[in-house]
């Protein structure tokens, strides 16, 4: 008579190393591909269905895609060391460059979005390269008062539109664009970040948070490394800021407000830091979760808030590594 | 005659009114093992520091090969080749033991001496790690730092030195903490390394071991040197004496 025992779905797979696969199968590959081709197949056709979810689920969507954009390059600076508490920084930079070109000079959105972009990440970059010399949470603090300086700033020298801030501007007029822009946009940072942190060049960057003293004594300049993250960091903020900026056809002062401070901060934790997969998790289920609660009323932020903290109290490695953890843990049984 | 290849001369480093160093002056030459040893609190991991530039020197100079290196950043100074171990082994706990040499291997110093290239960092990694006596065909290199004992954190820390082939090698009390096999084992990686005709500087406390390599030995107190010379000339020294255990008869008196 044949006897069966169970066994994890990882274990055949897992070589010396916590993270060296050893494939074999069409089973294992698939095995690892299918979280991945879960996530990409879910957002690549969720547009698709607007006829069924409607527009107005369409726009959560890029919404959510814009907040994950913004937990991402969070996520990026922790990776560093880097905490900031100023993610609306980058991304009202980035807005007002872009609201800038388009409302003076009336340039087209494909050109004031990589403007915007680019200039934005320039901009914000060298206005924090005399805080990374401050560390930990002096650091965090020097972020969280740029932005309010800024909107303080643009609200009493009247410049950019002050208070009224600058509309009427252009839009995409083409929901395929504005609404695959986006989630392209979070596949490219979201993969691109895994791979750049699991490159040797990534090992520096998570050397640089573990001990810094270590990666000055072989001979690299810590401060370089910083500079780099940072930039790649507020090149991605002010994209989402710039995105913004069309698909509302509006900029103002709200581009500075702390929710993109703080909410891409509170995906990142719920989903789980370190990841790159647990920021957009987090943001895919806080930004839905917002509109979900519409029909409470005025007690949505009351109950929005108990529920982000009974999930950091109860899953405090993040809901991302959770779901890892137990798709490792899966067992089949087999035939000994 | 060898050259002399680190300089230090009067160099002062204040803490507020405390005295960290106070006008310490030494050359080390090719070849040598220069060892540097005093009670707790006299100075020596600062002076390590004033060297490698992790802090800066309120007054005095540090040359190397002639060139003034005084006060650059630690990672110039670490370029130029002089690297060193910390006292407390604090290494990136979440890698594997050769991913952390993966990292010392992606330092710009490194491509000097590769004709500008990096080569295989993981096979280099591995070499390395297998020289300073992680068994090469076991799971050891590839265990999380965090999981190894601390005899082979130490000698991580060596290999993550060695990896960037230093001209003056800086040990802050490598042998603390390591067993007698593990110290029969390292001694002889240390020796190999002078006989290259590179400098070594050697803080430490297990005095045996040190005199055992040491060409000559510094004895710092209280932020100065008090005493220089082989090991011989300082086992007899007085000052030495008195510092390390005490000035017995002036006790004797006041009690």
């Amino acid at each position: 008579m044949a006897q069966y025992r169970k066994e994890r779905l990882d274990r055949p797979i897992k070589a010396r190393c916590e993270d060296i696969f050893a494939l074999t199968s069409m089973r294992e590959i698939l095995y690892l591909i299918f979280p991945r081709a879960l996530l990409i197949v879910g957002v690549l056709i969720f547009p698709l269905l607007k006829g069924v979810v409607g527009l107005y689920w369409e726009k959560v969507l890029v919404i959510t895609c814009v907040i994950g954009l913004l937990s991402l390059s969070w996520d990026l600076m922790a990776q560093v060391g880097l905490i900031s508490l100023g993610q609306a920084f980058f991304f009202g930079v980035g807005a007002y460059i872009t609201g800038i070109l388009n409302h003076k000079f009336s340039l087209p959105p494909f050109v004031t979005i990589p403007l915007g972009t680019i200039g934005g990440g320039i901009v914000s970059t060298l206005f924090l390269l005399p805080a990374l010399r401050a560390r930990g949470v002096y650091f965090s603090i020097l972020t969280l008062i740029i932005p309010l300086l800024l909107s303080r700033l643009i609200e009493a020298t009247k410049i950019f539109g002050g208070t009224e801030g600058l509309s009427g501007l252009t839009p995409f007029q083409n929901f395929w664009i504005e609404t695959y822009l986006p989630i392209f946009a979070l596949l490219v940072c979201l993969f691109g970040f895994r791979r750049l942190i699991n490159s040797d060049y990534g090992l520096i960057v998570q050397g640089v948070r573990d001990n810094d003293r270590i990666v000055m004594s072989i001979g690299i300049n810590i401060y370089k490394i910083k500079a780099h993250i940072l930039f790649i960091s507020s090149l991605v903020g002010a994209f989402a800021g710039s995105f913004i900026t069309h698909y509302y056809r509006f900029v103002g002062l709200p581009a500075f407000a702390l929710d993109y401070s703080i909410l891409p901060l509170a995906c990142a934790i719920l989903g789980g830091p370190g990841s790159f997969a647990g920021a957009l998790v987090g943001s895919f289920i806080l930004v839905p979760l917002s509109e979900v609660l519409r029909v409470l009323g005025s007690l949505r932020v009351v109950f929005y808030s108990l529920i982000l903290a009974v999930c950091i109290l109860s899953l405090p490695e993040g809901i991302f590594h959770y779901i890892q953890r137990k798709y490792h843990q899966f067992e089949r049984i087999v035939e000994i | 005659m060898a050259n002399v290849i680190l300089k230090v001369a009067n160099l002062c480093k204040y803490f507020g009114g405390v005295v960290g160093i106070e006008e310490v002056s030494f050359e080390l030459k090719e070849g040598e093992l220069l060892g540097i040893i005093g009670p707790n609190g006299a100075g020596k991991t600062t002076l390590i520091n004033l060297i490698t530039g992790f802090v800066k020197a309120d007054k005095g100079k540090v040359i190397f090969k002639g060139r003034d290196i005084t006060n650059l950043p630690p990672w110039k100074i670490a370029q130029l080749g002089i690297v060193r171990t910390f006292q407390l082994v604090k290494p990136f706990y979440r890698l594997p033991a050769y991913k952390n040499l993966v990292v010392a291997l992606c330092s710009p110093r490194v491509k000097t001496f590769r004709g500008g290239k990096y080569g295989k960092r993981d096979e280099t990694a591995l070499n390395l790690l297998e020289d300073v006596g992680f068994e090469r065909d076991s799971a050891v290199p590839y265990k999380q730092a965090s999981d190894l004992p601390h005899g082979y954190l130490k000698r991580l820390e060596l290999a993550r030195c060695l990896a960037l082939r230093p001209e003056v090698l800086i040990l802050d009390e490598l042998f603390s903490g390591m067993s007698i096999a593990e110290l029969g084992s390292t001694l002889p990686i240390i020796k190999r390394f002078k006989e290259e005709g590179k400098g070594v500087i050697m803080v430490e406390h297990r005095l045996k071991e040190l005199f055992e390599v040491a060409d000559r030995v510094i004895v710092l107190n209280f932020g100065k040197i008090i005493a220089e010379g082989t090991t011989y000339e300082i086992l007899e020294n007085e000052d030495v004496r008195s510092a390390y255990l005490g000035a017995e008869e002036e006790e004797a008196i006041n009690a």
